[in-house]
């Protein structure tokens, strides 16, 4: 999986979380960017992306992950290594 | 994980237009609550879930009617987050009929909220308090062997739990709603903590033993949490990560199944349960179809796996009758042809004298369970139909959105697990009465009369998408052809049996002219429904010899299409007449008048046998919502 199709899907899935279609995805994006991007929709949105990518990510992973470009990068190494 | 409880699988899928139904909600006028509870009550996902109790939350900030549903102010109390369960409990809410509001206490503040008096939640004047509370928020401390300080602990937990309650019912008078507790996967022993006094499991044990009798002595209500983790498994359950990051008490996956239990114990507490089990009967009260098979075909019988799946529906059911649930009886059948299992077959659970009202009949469904309704002086939402047929669960979903209709797995294996999973018969107390109840609706098998067809049945057929395919008879086919043949009783003009030599010489005959029907719609394909053969019979006539059609397909017009697609091949033929035959048996009463609906004109009759013309090029065919496919047509110049 390369990174446009990761980003793609993403955007898709910001949108079910959100509720919110016009979220722009670039690797920058953060939750300060986002209304309603707080703590507890942040878990849904990554327990949603471990459902949609069929991958679990360690609790030091999560702890590390500081906007969207990071999210990719982690999804992009857990694709290539499980 | 088990599907059938994580994904909510007696609910119909998410249709494709979900999103798009929820933006047309934020610019509906008048009520949208019937909307609201339509769009619940699909198997939604968390987000989905989330999505849906925020439009509902939206709807009410507006000052939007949300009417029908039913009001109800529920005040939450956990040591854990509840945040992301909120919305999908008010989602989950409309799925049962309620319109629900909650009042949020903030976290783990249980014992400040219930004890004082003007906290935010005995201040927000709730109908009821959920306290849903995990094994983390008591008291326990391990006392390995020692049966005194365990029994000590457990007094204490319980002790806990009654003071919460006396807080809130002196403050706000509100009925209170207690979860047990699933205790943790880890075992210090294994197998001994269930038998050692003071272990993790042996406290969280009595504990729900101490609460579910505390609960039963005082009137409030028990949420059996401890037992739908058992369902899903303990492993399942607890998610320790998800505690840790976000303090989250059970799987996020298992959060559309939690509150689907909350929702449905507030909707009992409310009294919206379901009261009635309408049963269709073919492939669903016993395997086969009676009209076919007969009596000593159908399968219910003990020791047979697929009699002993259908067996259990029944027992099922008869369980539920002795709970004080009404059964009624939805079947496409002769009347006499269906009451004979129930009056003669010496393995059926299920007698006559258990089923209120008994509609067997050839009309549509939503009908007759309209009419079991008005005979029962019920209403549409007391109504459960169980039916292995997806269009006969589509079309009274379709007509009659008020009644519940579980979906079922291809495995009648798993339909009764199914419609106990569905949770229709929600109760939070059991009384007396109850038991007498079923006995207040003489349960005498009675007929109850139609009233004008419901709703525009038209509509629904044209939904399903059908495509219908003719073929002559051909070696692929034969098998099947044979099967038909000899198998059908009840739409089958003639009854004549014919061996697979026999079909074969039709086949390979170009003077007959042979027919085979297949059918497919939204729900799969239904494969050969029909098959039809005519014989000439002097000049320019045909004689139909053979026409029948599998009872599955009732109702959809595909008589009518079949009998355009045979005169086409007759005008082809340069055939001017048809002419058809009714031969009675005991089983095709069915067809008394299928030849009188097409239009043909009766010749004569002789003890019951009916003899039919029609001509070919004046025939006014009636034309249905399908398309037509054909493959190796002879020429239809």
């Amino acid at each position: 999986m390369d990174e446009t199709q990761i980003y793609a899907r993403i955007e898709d899935i910001f949108e079910d979380v959100f509720d919110e279609a016009s979220i722009k995805i670039t690797p920058t994006l953060s939750a300060k960017d986002v209304n309603g991007w707080d703590s507890l929709t942040h878990i849904r949105l990554l327990l949603t992306i471990e459902k949609a990518f069929k991958m679990k990510f360690s609790t030091a992973e999560i702890g590390k992950l500081q906007n969207v470009g990071d999210l990719v990068s982690l999804i992009k190494a857990r694709a290539t290594t499980d | 994980m088990n599907a059938l409880y994580t994904e909510l699988q007696w609910l119909p899928r998410v249709p494709v237009e979900f999103a798009g139904r929820l933006k047309a909600l934020e610019n509906a006028r008048g009520s949208v609550g019937r909307e609201l509870q339509a769009v619940a009550s699909y198997a939604l996902d968390l987000n989905q879930l989330t999505k849906l109790g925020n439009a509902l939350g939206k709807a009410r900030l507006e000052g939007m009617s949300l009417d029908p549903l039913t009001p109800f102010r529920l005040a939450v109390l956990s040591n854990s987050t509840i945040d992301l369960v909120v919305p999908a409990l008010v989602a989950s809410a409309a799925r049962h009929g309620l319109a629900l509001e909650v009042i949020q206490a903030s976290y783990d503040q249980v014992a400040q909220e219930a004890l004082t008096p003007d906290s935010k939640v005995n201040g927000s004047n709730p109908d009821a308090v959920l306290l849903a509370l995990d094994y983390r928020a008591l008291p326990l401390k391990l006392s390995l062997g020692d049966a005194e300080a365990s029994f000590a602990t457990v007094q204490g937990s319980i002790g806990y739990l009654q003071a919460l309650r006396t807080g809130i019912k002196t403050n706000s008078g509100a009925v209170c709603i207690f979860q047990s507790f699933p205790p943790p996967v880890e075992t210090l022993f294994g197998s001994l903590d269930r038998a050692l006094k003071g272990t993790m499991r042996s406290l969280v044990d009595s504990i729900n033993c101490g609460l579910a009798e505390f609960v039963s002595d005082s009137g409030d209500v028990l949420l059996d949490v401890a037992a739908l983790a058992e369902t899903v498994g303990l492993a399942n359950w607890h998610d320790t990560q998800l505690w840790n990051l976000a303090r989250l008490s059970f799987s996020d996956e298992l959060i559309p199944l939690y509150t689907d239990h909350v929702a449905r114990t507030l909707a009992a507490i409310r009294g919206r349960s379901a009261k009635v089990l309408i049963l269709d009967l073919d492939n669903t009260v016993w395997g086969g179809v009676i009209g076919d098979d007969g009596l000593d075909g159908i399968q219910v019988a003990q020791g047979d796996a697929r009699g002993e799946a259908h067996l259990a529906v029944q027992r099922l059911a008869l369980d539920l009758r002795q709970r004080g649930i009404v059964l009624a009886v939805s079947s496409k059948n002769t009347d006499e042809v269906a009451r004979a299992p129930f009056e003669k077959h010496p393995e059926m659970l299920l007698r006559l004298d258990h089923i209120a009202v008994f509609q067997a009949n050839w009309n549509d469904k939503a009908t007759n369970i309209q009419a079991i309704a008005n005979e029962l002086s019920l209403g549409l939402e007391s109504m459960v139909f169980l039916d292995d047929n997806p269009v006969e669960r589509g079309l009274v979903r379709t007509l009659l959105p008020q009644v519940a209709v579980p979906e079922l797995p291809e495995e009648p294996a798993y339909y009764a697990r199914t419609l106990a999973a569905a949770g229709y018969f929600e109760a939070v107390a059991f009384a007396t009465e109850d038991l007498k109840r079923a006995g207040f609706y003489q349960d005498n098998a009675k007929r109850a009369s139609l009233q004008k067809q419901v709703g525009d049945v038209d509509a629904y057929l044209a939904s399903l998408d059908m495509t219908i395919t003719f073929q002559p008879f051909d070696a692929t086919g034969r098998a099947r052809i044979v099967q038909l043949i000899n198998k059908s009783n009840q739409y089958n003009l003639t009854t004549r049996r014919y061996t697979d030599p026999e079909v074969a010489a039709a086949e390979n005959d170009p003077k007959v002219f042979t027919l085979q029907v297949r059918l497919a719609d939204i729900f799969g394909d239904n494969g050969m429904i029909s098959v039809v053969v005519c014989r000439p019979a002097g000049d320019g006539v045909w004689e139909i010899d053979t026409w029948l059609m599998s009872c599955r397909v009732l109702g959809r017009k595909v008589e009518h299409m079949v009998l355009r697609e045979v005169l086409a091949h007759a005008h082809a033929a340069g055939i001017h007449k048809l002419r058809g035959v009714y031969r009675p048996t005991e089983r095709n009463k069915l067809v008394v008048d299928h030849y009188a609906r097409l239009g043909f004109t009766k010749l004569g009759e002789e003890s019951g046998l009916t003899r039919w013309e029609l001509l070919v090029d004046c025939a006014q065919t009636e034309s249905a919502p399908i398309k037509i496919f054909r493959v190796n047509e002879r020429s239809l110049a």
